[in-house]
């Protein structure tokens, strides 16, 4: 069968011209991002490049004096101490790494189980009403300015556990890694809740067919189902909780201990470029020390992240069947 | 069991050879009133094709027959669905045992994101198996019964999604098959394969048959001709016309049940 109108419509040629435009615009915008990563990292190195040089900076803050104990004083004991302003500078930065480890670890082992938890609840036991409640809600939690949750640790929360926990110090690593937690709890919560909402309905209807109940369709094959997503959200959750600033500063204490409780005070890597960054002499050792710090900082999330894309990877090789 | 029970078109049956029963079924979504009065009894060991044009609630009735429109929100039914004469919608007991007894395969195919072997383990383990010698054994006499034992004995731990279209949805058969149900509700198994495995999933109807009790809902005239024994005719809504396949698709009684076999409509 013919029709008449076969071949009458009028179609325009493709302007090549303007598809060379569109496809190059975004590839600059690509490359911008790249190489804005890129330049921040070599400017924030550049001011650390002393420590590797300079024998004046090495005098006080090379590696190996940041890094291992050092004896300040004859007869007494080597220590990690971080006292960049005293009349001997002091720059070990094991008592800042260990606080920003204490105090993200605290953060994700309070987050995930409740992320992980509210994410399940609103994805697969929440009536649909219920659930378009909770999810907002707990999503507004992440646009709280970090200031105003680190505030609320500072007057609340650090009296409220001192009075139920009776510590010591009233600013420490627990509170301030709990206050952490609040701002991490919205990132994983999001990323998770996204994950097991996307497994299709199908695999549910499946599940409860051969005999599951909720509770076994949840636990069983959605959450397993689910995991690159989960993982996913906890690295990222996890990479908030080391670069988090405000909130550690606020209601850690800032004391740069490095004692294995966690209820003394700490201070974090990123608390001290945000405290000392401002009245640091620009060209100082402490100024170069400041600046490797950020340069740490910057490696830790790289890595974090890197390191949670393989583990991704593997977990969706494993089910997706790519065997290798 | 009464005689209304059986529709007049089909030669009298006794209960003993009937293992499901609706009665006076009537289903909504919402106010989406889906099913109408229907009455159909199935026979035990038998294949019952339901066929109709889309949206005469052929599905929904099969999904009635193992409660999974509950999990549908939103969702009412009144009428009576009886397996092997017990009521499964009162004081039936745990519906999940219900449905070991009734098993079901989907029109997609839905492996899950396991392996091969746990994909047909699933039912065993969330029933409180966990005897592996049990479970492997019963794992490979499942795929066995399934044709799919040759395929894929040597790669039991890979992924599901690793298959062809059609070998998982024979996955997904064996999967149902697993927890050794009675019923095996099929709705339109074989729509979404092409025809080589269409006609596996048919031999594999063929050979289930007398061990168990097939009730599948096709689109498919020829398939619902080849494979089953009694048809039943849905349109919008009701159970037009059930009776021996041969009858159905040779000497239909109603008007209706001719156009859509012949093809004037739907």
């Amino acid at each position: 069968m013919t029709d008449s109108n076969q071949g009458t419509l009028p179609f325009k040629p493709k302007s090549k011209l303007f598809e060379g435009i569109g496809s190059g615009i975004i590839r600059v915008s690509a490359f911008t991002a790249l190489i804005g990563i890129f330049l921040i990292f070599v400017f924030i190195f550049k001011e650390a490049i002393p420590i590797f040089t300079s024998e004046a900076v090495q005098e006080t803050a090379s590696l190996d004096k940041m890094v291992f104990k050092q004896e300040f004083r004859e007869g007494r004991d080597p220590l990690w101490s971080w006292a960049p302003n005293s009349r001997q500078p002091k720059f070990s930065l094991m008592p800042l790494v260990l606080g920003s480890i204490k105090a993200a670890v605290i953060a994700m082992l309070f987050a995930v189980p409740l992320a992980v938890g509210a994410a399940i609840y609103s994805s697969e036991f929440a009536s649909k009403r219920w659930r378009e409640f909770i999810k907002p809600i707990i999503e507004i939690l992440a646009g709280i300015p970090s200031v105003v949750l680190g505030f609320f640790a500072l007057i609340v929360m650090a009296t409220v556990f001192r009075e139920v926990f009776g510590f010591t110090y009233r600013l420490n690593a627990f509170v301030a890694g709990v206050a952490l937690g609040l701002a991490v709890i919205p990132i994983v919560f999001t990323v998770a809740e996204d994950a097991m909402t996307s497994i299709p309905q199908s695999l549910r209807q499946a599940a409860l067919a051969v005999g599951a109940n909720k509770w076994q369709v949840s636990m069983t094959m959605v959450l397993p189902a689910a995991l690159p997503g989960i993982a996913a959200g906890v690295v990222l959750g996890f990479g908030r909780a080391i670069g988090e600033t405000m909130i550690v500063l606020m209601a850690s204490g800032n004391a740069p201990l490095t004692t294995a409780s966690l209820f003394d005070s700490i201070r974090t890597m990123s608390a001290t470029i945000a405290s000392e960054m401002g009245e640091v002499v620009v060209g100082s050792t402490h100024y170069n020390v400041l600046f490797f710090i950020g340069t740490l900082l910057f490696i830790f999330t790289f890595i974090i992240n890197l390191g949670g894309d393989l583990i991704l990877r593997r977990i969706k090789e494993r089910i997706q069947g790519k065997v290798t | 069991m009464t005689d209304m029970t059986t529709p007049p078109s089909a030669p009298p049956r006794t209960s003993t050879h009937i293992k499901i029963t609706a009665e006076t079924v009537d289903f909504w979504y919402g106010d989406n009133h889906a099913l109408r009065d229907v009455t159909l009894s199935m026979g035990k060991g038998k294949v019952t094709a339901l066929i109709g044009p889309s949206g005469c609630g052929k599905s929904t009735f099969l999904r009635c027959l193992n409660r999974m429109n509950e999990t549908i929100p939103g969702t009412r039914m009144t009428g009576t669905v009886r397996l092997d004469d017990r009521d499964i919608y009162n004081g039936f007991g745990d519906v999940s045992q219900l449905r070991t007894r009734v098993g079901m395969v989907f029109q997609k195919s839905n492996p899950f994101p396991k392996s091969i072997f746990d994909n047909v383990a699933y039912g065993l383990r969330v029933n409180g198996i966990k005897d592996r010698q049990i479970i492997t054994h019963a794992v490979e006499d499942t795929l066995k019964k399934a044709f799919l034992w040759d395929e894929v004995k040597d790669k039991l731990s890979h992924s599901a999604y690793m298959l062809s279209g059609g070998q998982q949805q024979r996955l997904c058969i064996a999967r149902a098959l697993a927890v050794r149900p009675e019923v095996l509700l099929m709705d339109e198994p074989a729509s979404a394969l092409d025809p080589i495995s269409t006609t596996k999933i048919e031999d594999l109807i063929a050979e289930l048959k007398g061990s168990y009790t097939i009730i599948i809902v096709t689109h498919n005239m020829q398939q619902a001709g080849r494979v089953s024994d009694k048809t039943a005719f849905f349109y919008e809504g009701k159970m037009v016309e059930a009776g021996e396949t041969t009858q159905i698709f040779t000497n239909p009684q109603e008007k209706r049940t001719e156009d859509y076999i012949t093809g004037r409509f739907g």
